[in-house]
C-alpha cells in the first residue's frame, strides 16, 4: 500500500506537466500598457546624440552661481580642487588633452560625449539630494564645467540642440571607438 | 515495491535530519560558534517574515564580519570568502559596492518595472506581475569590476578584514530567482533595429548601465529572490538585474526602467568610471568590458591566516569564469614550478563560483601557493606577468600596484616557516 500513493502521483505529475507546458507564444495577460505621457515623466536616459534631452537651457555664467552653491563643497572652487573628483583640468580656452592616467579620468574633459555630463548630473547630483536640480540648472552646470575645461565659450548657450554638437577633446580616446557586441571574435572576450 | 518504499523512508529520514539541522544550526549556531549570543530576533518566528529580513539587511548587523569602506558617495562591504565553505554566499554576507550615500527605502507595492523605447507595447510591471510570470532559479556569481585590483593590495586596514577578504571579497555567489529578461522583452515586442538596452535603478543616484540586446535575450534575469529569500535591500530589493558572468555594474539594483535603444548609451559608469587607460592601446581607454575571464583564488590558507603545523592541510578556494563552467583548477605549492589538479565540488554551475579542494602535506618549509582556473572554452587564468604583458605594463610600473581593473590574475600566497601566510602578488 505504501506505493499506492506514489503510483497515483506519477500520472498526476505527467498530466500537470502537460498542462503547464507553455504554448509557442504564451500570452500571460500580465503588465499594464504605458502611455507616452507616463513614459515622458520618467524617461531621462540621455543618448550620445542627445536623444531624450528635455527642453531648457543655461550658460556658464548661470552655472557658476549654482556650482558655488551646490557643488563646490565637494568638488572645490571652480571644480579644480576638492574633497572628491577634480572635474576641471585645463582652463578657459586651453583644454586638457591628456594623458588621462588615473585621477585625470574624473574630469569632464575625459568624457567622450558632453551629453554624459547632463545625464549624470541630472540623475545623480548633488549626492545628498540627487534629482533636485531643474533642467535649466543642469544645462547651466554643464555649460559651466565645459567652459572651465576650455571646451566651450563662456557665452555659449547649452540646450538640447547645442549640447550634443559640442566636440569633446577626448572623443577619440576610447577603444573600441564604437562598442560592438560580440567584440573581436579573434581574441578572448575578457582581455 | 520494497526498494521504492525504503527509498521513500530514506528520503523522509534525511528530510527530518535536514530540518533538524536547519532548526538547530541556523543563525544561532553560527553566532554561538563565534562566542556571541544569537541576536534575540533570530529565535522568533517573525524573523522569517520578508519584512523582518529586509529590516535585518537595513540594520547592517553583519557589518563587523564583512569589513567596510565608506566615503561620501560610496558604501563598500566585503564578503569574508575565507570563512565559509561550499559555493553559496549567505545573503547577509554578499558584498556591496554602492554608489550613493544611503540605501533606498522602496515600497514593493508601489515599485514598478517599465520597458519602453524601441518596443511595440511599452509595459509596466508590478512586483506581483513579475511573480506571476515563468520564473527560473540559477546560481551565478556577481563580482565588482574592481575586485582584486592591484591597487587594493597595499590599501588594507583593520576595518576591511584579512587580505583575501578585501582583495578578492567583492565577489559573491547566490542562487538568484526571477523572470528571464527575454520573457519581458518578448512581451513588449522588441522592434527591428534595436541592439542595446539602457536601464536604471531607483536608488538615489539612479545608477544606470548599458547592455547589448543579444546578452539581454540570452541569459539575463530580473531577480526578486536570492538564496530562497527576497533580494535584500543592499542587493536591490525588490528587484535587480542579473547579467550572468559579466562585470558587477551591469547587475543594476532597484531596477526600475529599461529602455530599448539602437546604440550604446555610454553612461557615466561605463564611459568614465569603469573605463581604463591601457598602454597597449596607445594610452587610450578600454571601455565596454563585458565578461569576467577565468579566475580563482585560494581562500584557505591565505594571507592573514596561519597554518598551525606541518602535516595535512586542505587547500581550498573558489574558481569561476564569466564564459561558462569551470572545467579544471590546478594548484601549485611551489610557486608555479609544478601543478596538480584539484577536486571540484559538483555540480559545477555555469558562470558561478566553483569550490575546489586540494590535499597537501606541508613539510614546514617555505612555499608559495597558487591556483589556476581553466574554463569550458579552454581559456586559462593568466599570471600577473602575462596579464601585465598583455596590457603593456612593464618595467618599474609592473612592480607596483596600479589602478588596473578587470583583474583576474592568479593570486600567489607565500607560506613562511612559522606557518604564517602572506600576499605575494607583488613579491614573487
Amino acid at each position: 500500500m505504501r506505493c499506492s500513493l506514489l503510483s497515483l502521483l506519477v500520472p498526476a505529475v505527467i498530466l500537470a506537466a502537460a498542462v503547464a507546458a507553455p504554448a509557442q507564444s504564451p500570452t500571460y495577460n500580465v503588465g499594464k500598457p504605458l502611455s507616452q505621457e507616463e513614459i515622458k515623466s520618467f524617461d531621462f536616459m540621455i543618448g550620445p546624440q542627445g536623444q531624450g534631452l528635455p527642453a531648457g537651457s543655461g550658460t556658464a555664467k548661470e552655472g557658476a552661481v549654482i556650482f558655488a552653491n551646490r557643488c563646490e563643497v565637494c568638488h572645490g572652487h571652480n571644480g579644480e580642487k576638492g574633497v572628491l573628483r577634480r572635474l576641471v583640468l585645463g582652463s578657459p580656452g586651453k583644454p586638457f588633452r591628456g594623458p588621462f592616467k588615473a585621477e585625470e579620468k574624473d574630469s569632464v574633459a575625459y568624457y567622450p560625449y558632453a551629453t554624459i555630463a547632463w545625464d549624470y548630473i541630472n540623475r545623480a547630483m548633488p549626492v545628498p539630494k540627487p534629482g533636485s536640480l531643474t533642467h535649466d540648472e543642469v544645462y547651466s552646470l554643464v555649460a559651466f564645467l565645459l567652459y572651465r575645461n576650455g571646451i566651450v565659450q563662456e557665452t555659449d548657450v547649452m540646450d538640447a540642440k547645442s549640447l550634443p554638437k559640442v566636440e569633446m577633446p577626448n572623443r577619440n580616446g576610447f577603444v573600441p571607438a564604437v562598442p560592438v557586441y560580440p567584440p573581436d571574435p579573434t581574441k578572448p572576450n575578457w582581455f | 515495491m520494497d526498494s521504492n518504499g525504503s527509498g521513500r523512508r530514506r528520503f523522509l529520514k534525511s528530510a527530518a535530519a535536514l530540518a533538524g539541522v536547519a532548526a538547530g544550526a541556523g543563525a544561532g549556531a553560527e553566532w554561538a560558534a563565534r562566542g556571541q549570543s544569537a541576536p534575540p530576533e533570530a529565535a522568533k518566528p517573525e524573523a522569517a517574515k520578508p519584512e523582518a529580513l529586509v529590516k535585518d539587511a537595513q540594520d547592517h548587523r553583519e557589518l563587523l564580519r564583512r569589513g567596510a569602506r565608506m566615503s561620501v558617495d560610496h558604501i563598500t562591504y566585503y564578503t569574508p570568502i575565507q570563512d565559509y565553505g561550499g559555493i553559496i554566499t549567505p545573503a547577509s554576507l554578499h558584498f556591496v559596492q554602492y554608489h550613493a550615500s544611503h540605501f533606498p527605502d522602496i515600497d514593493a507595492e508601489e515599485h514598478r518595472l517599465t520597458i519602453h523605447g524601441m518596443v511595440d507595447r511599452p509595459l509596466s510591471f508590478s512586483m506581483d506581475d513579475l511573480k506571476r510570470l515563468p520564473s527560473v532559479s540559477r546560481v551565478h556569481f556577481v563580482e565588482c569590476h574592481a575586485n582584486s585590483s592591484p591597487m587594493i593590495h597595499s590599501q588594507g586596514n583593520q576595518n576591511m578584514g584579512p587580505p583575501v577578504q578585501f582583495i578578492h571579497g567583492m565577489a559573491s555567489n547566490s542562487e538568484w530567482t526571477g523572470v528571464p529578461l527575454s520573457v519581458l522583452l518578448n512581451m513588449a515586442g522588441v522592434q527591428k533595429g534595436a541592439s542595446w538596452l539602457v536601464y536604471e535603478g531607483a536608488d538615489p543616484g539612479k545608477f544606470s548601465h548599458t547592455v547589448p540586446l543579444a546578452k539581454a535575450m540570452d541569459d539575463c534575469l530580473v531577480a526578486y529572490g536570492q538564496n530562497g529569500e527576497p533580494v535584500r535591500v543592499e542587493q536591490g530589493y525588490p528587484i535587480r538585474m542579473i547579467v550572468p558572468g559579466w562585470e558587477g555594474p551591469f547587475n543594476v539594483k532597484y531596477l526600475s526602467h529599461i529602455k530599448v535603444v539602437d546604440e550604446p548609451y555610454h553612461t557615466w559608469n561605463e564611459s568614465m568610471n569603469h573605463s581604463v587607460v591601457r598602454a597597449d592601446i596607445g594610452n587610450k581607454s578600454r571601455w565596454y568590458h563585458f565578461e569576467w575571464g577565468p579566475k580563482s583564488v585560494i581562500t584557505r590558507p591565505s594571507a592573514g591566516l596561519t597554518i598551525p603545523g606541518r602535516g595535512y592541510v586542505q587547500i581550498t578556494g573558489l574558481a569561476w569564469s564569466g564564459g561558462g563552467k569551470v572545467s579544471k583548477v590546478d594548484v601549485s605549492t611551489d610557486g608555479g614550478a609544478s601543478w596538480k589538479e584539484a577536486t571540484l565540488q559538483t555540480p559545477v554551475h555555469t558562470k558561478a563560483h566553483t569550490r575546489f579542494t586540494f590535499d597537501w602535506a606541508w613539510d614546514g618549509q617555505e612555499a608559495t601557493l597558487l591556483s589556476r582556473c581553466t574554463d569550458e572554452r579552454g581559456e586559462v587564468q593568466p599570471s600577473r606577468a602575462e596579464l601585465y604583458d598583455h596590457w603593456g605594463i612593464s618595467g618599474e610600473e609592473a612592480q607596483k600596484p596600479n589602478r588596473a581593473i578587470h583583474f583576474n590574475a592568479m593570486q600567489p600566497w607565500s607560506v613562511a616557516r612559522d606557518g604564517s601566510v602572506h600576499d605575494a602578488m607583488f613579491t614573487s
